[in-house]
């Protein structure tokens, strides 16, 4: 099998997987930190973050802007050097 | 985290990050040539930790993305570039934090990424880069995930001794080793994915990074 067909199948499969689990079960879908976060306040019921981020994004809408710049940055960087590479051995 | 703990890990992982830096500027002076590929190797851990994937406890989390780098450079500089992604996350994402940035380091970037490195060592000569290369991937992940469960047990025991600190590793580790295990395998077959392209695209990479 050749390499294109079989790495979009690979991620095409990953894509069908994760919308199975979220369709089939459909729970609210927190972040494991959060709920890390939740277990540490029932351990330590006195504790509190005794520092709090020098900036915190104003909202969710920005964090995940700042996540998906995070990705594109390094999806750039990938696509760039494999066709840097590609094209120096043709 | 408390006080304590946050200079513990920061104490911990410090030298293992400025010994991985003084590798890559080593690496690069003496092949330029693998400055590329270690870019790649750093962008990967860019993309992957940067995405949050559904798994199938409920909850989200995300991969480390470190197999590459550890199957490219070893443990020491894969150290030292996931530092740089935590640093990214710690100041613009409020994720994880300052106080937690050497403990996210030491797991993420040291413990992991090492029994990651040991996995990819045992493994390297019975069968392909690739396969290896997904064996290393989801070791280092999941391993992640574990050490984590151990760090934030040992800073919140549910009691006295050793046994709060059990106590406490099951409960986090219910939450994030368990989620992380669909996750670690995505991991893994993106990872063998591009490391198989790499090697079409350079094969001389083999010779360059694997493993330092």
């Amino acid at each position: 099998m050749r390499l294109m067909p079989m790495i979009f199948l690979c991620l095409l499969g990953i894509v069908g997987i994760l919308l199975f689990t979220t369709v089939v079960m459909a729970e609210e879908w927190a972040g494991a930190d959060e709920k890390a976060e939740e277990a540490i306040t029932k351990i330590d019921p006195n504790y509190e973050p005794w520092f709090s981020p020098i900036w915190e994004p104003p909202s969710g809408e920005i964090e995940s802007l700042l996540f998906s710049l995070q990705a594109a940055i390094g999806a750039l960087i990938i696509g760039y050097v494999l066709g840097y590479y590609k094209a120096k051995r043709s | 985290m408390p006080f304590e703990w946050c200079v513990i890990w920061y104490a911990f992982s410090l030298p293992i990050i400025a010994y991985g830096a003084w590798k890559v500027k080593k690496k690069i002076d003496e092949d330029p040539s693998s400055k590329t590929l270690i870019a790649v190797a750093g962008a990967f851990i860019f993309v992957l930790s940067a995405l949050k994937i559904p798994s199938v406890t409920g909850s989200c989390s995300h991969p480390t993305g470190t197999g590459i780098a550890v199957v490219l450079f070893g443990p020491v500089v894969t150290a030292f570039l996931s530092a740089i992604v935590l640093l990214y996350q710690a100041l613009l994402l409020a994720h994880g934090g300052i106080t937690t940035l050497g403990a996210n380091t030491a797991s993420m970037g040291v413990i992991g990424p090492f029994f990651g490195w040991i996995a990819y060592k045992l493994v390297k000569n019975r069968t392909s880069l690739v396969t290896s290369t997904f064996i290393a991937t989801v070791i280092a992940d999941w391993v992640t995930y574990v050490v984590t469960s151990f760090q934030l047990a040992a800073a919140f025991p549910s009691g006295a001794g050793i046994s709060g600190v059990i106590k406490s590793a099951i409960v986090f580790g219910e939450i994030f080793a368990v989620t992380q295990i669909p996750l670690a395998i995505i991991e893994g077959i993106v990872a063998a994915l591009l490391i198989r392209y790499l090697v079409q695209a350079k094969p001389e990479i083999v010779g360059v990074g694997v493993s330092a």
